[in-house]
């Protein structure tokens, strides 16, 4: 048991993060820039467990945080697709690209 | 090669398709779908690192709720399907370099990363230490939480609501 080493959690967990930030990055699509960016938090979660199995002083707190970051990451989701509907009520579109209000 | 490290290796496999699936495909309701894959795989590795409770929390938040709010948003938003949904190749090509350097410095830093020997009583009443844990010692942020998520409730409420005064006046 317990033969996998805390570098191949860390690495998954990076990989993830790397996919979740160039979709951030690359998308227009605004609901998938927030689907991106749960993505990176995900990754960060699987740090925080990793770290809290494997860690120098290992016990129940990194997957305590994990909770709260699952917590705080609904609330960002539910908040930030809220801006979305009323941004599309307004303007007709979902594109990053398009949305340049404040920069006119 | 041990069972657990097979299904290690399934997970991890598992999440990281998902993720570059979620990438590739055009249709957006797809893409969605295929971030299912990644959260219930990262679910399964929450239960390889001996933390039951926080995979079902996973599996409820992140599958379950934050998938569905999402495909609400797609569906109440339109979407052209056929148009490039891409951004510029300048963008794409500087992103990607940007993203791939940050993985090579980020991968030589964790590459050899080792720090003592793991916890082996994690997975002993895990659910049961959670909550001593979340009532005594950190009640504190854990009230603070349910004031965050009120918050959040009234502001997305408020946010999407649709302003009738103001269309009345047009």
């Amino acid at each position: 048991m317990n033969s996998i080493p805390l570098s191949v959690y860390l690495v998954l967990a990076l990989i993830l993060f790397c996919i979740g930030l160039f979709g951030a990055l690359t998308k227009r699509n605004a609901v998938i820039v927030l689907i991106s960016i749960e993505l990176m938090l995900n990754a960060v979660n699987i740090n925080l467990v990793a770290f809290a199995k494997y860690g120098a002083k290992p016990g129940l707190t990194g997957q305590i945080f994990s909770l709260f970051t699952i917590t705080v990451a609904a609330a960002e989701a539910a908040v930030g697709l809220a801006i979305l509907m009323a941004l599309y009520r307004n303007r007709k579109t979902v594109n990053v690209d398009e949305m340049d209000i404040m920069k006119r | 090669m041990t069972g657990e490290m097979i299904a290690f290796f399934i997970l991890a496999l598992a999440a990281i398709a998902g993720g570059v699936l979620m990438i590739n495909l055009s249709n957006v309701v797809h893409m969605v779908v295929a971030l299912v894959f990644t959260f219930l795989a990262i679910a399964g590795i929450y239960i390889t690192l001996s933390a039951e409770f926080v995979a079902a929390v996973q599996v409820l938040i992140y599958s379950g709720a934050i998938t569905i709010i999402m495909l609400f948003g797609i569906m109440l938003t339109r979407h052209e399907r056929d148009t490039a949904s891409k951004m510029p190749r300048m963008t794409v090509l500087l992103s990607g370099a940007g993203v791939a350097l940050f993985f090579l410095i980020m991968f030589f830093g964790i590459n050899r990363l080792s720090l003592g020997s793991p916890a082996a009583d994690l997975h002993i009443e895990n659910t049961k230490k959670i909550g001593v844990e979340l009532y005594s010692k950190y009640i504190i942020p854990f009230e603070l939480t349910s004031v965050l998520l009120l918050v959040a409730l009234v502001g997305a409420i408020v946010l999407a609501k649709r302003d009738e005064e103001k269309e009345a006046e047009k």
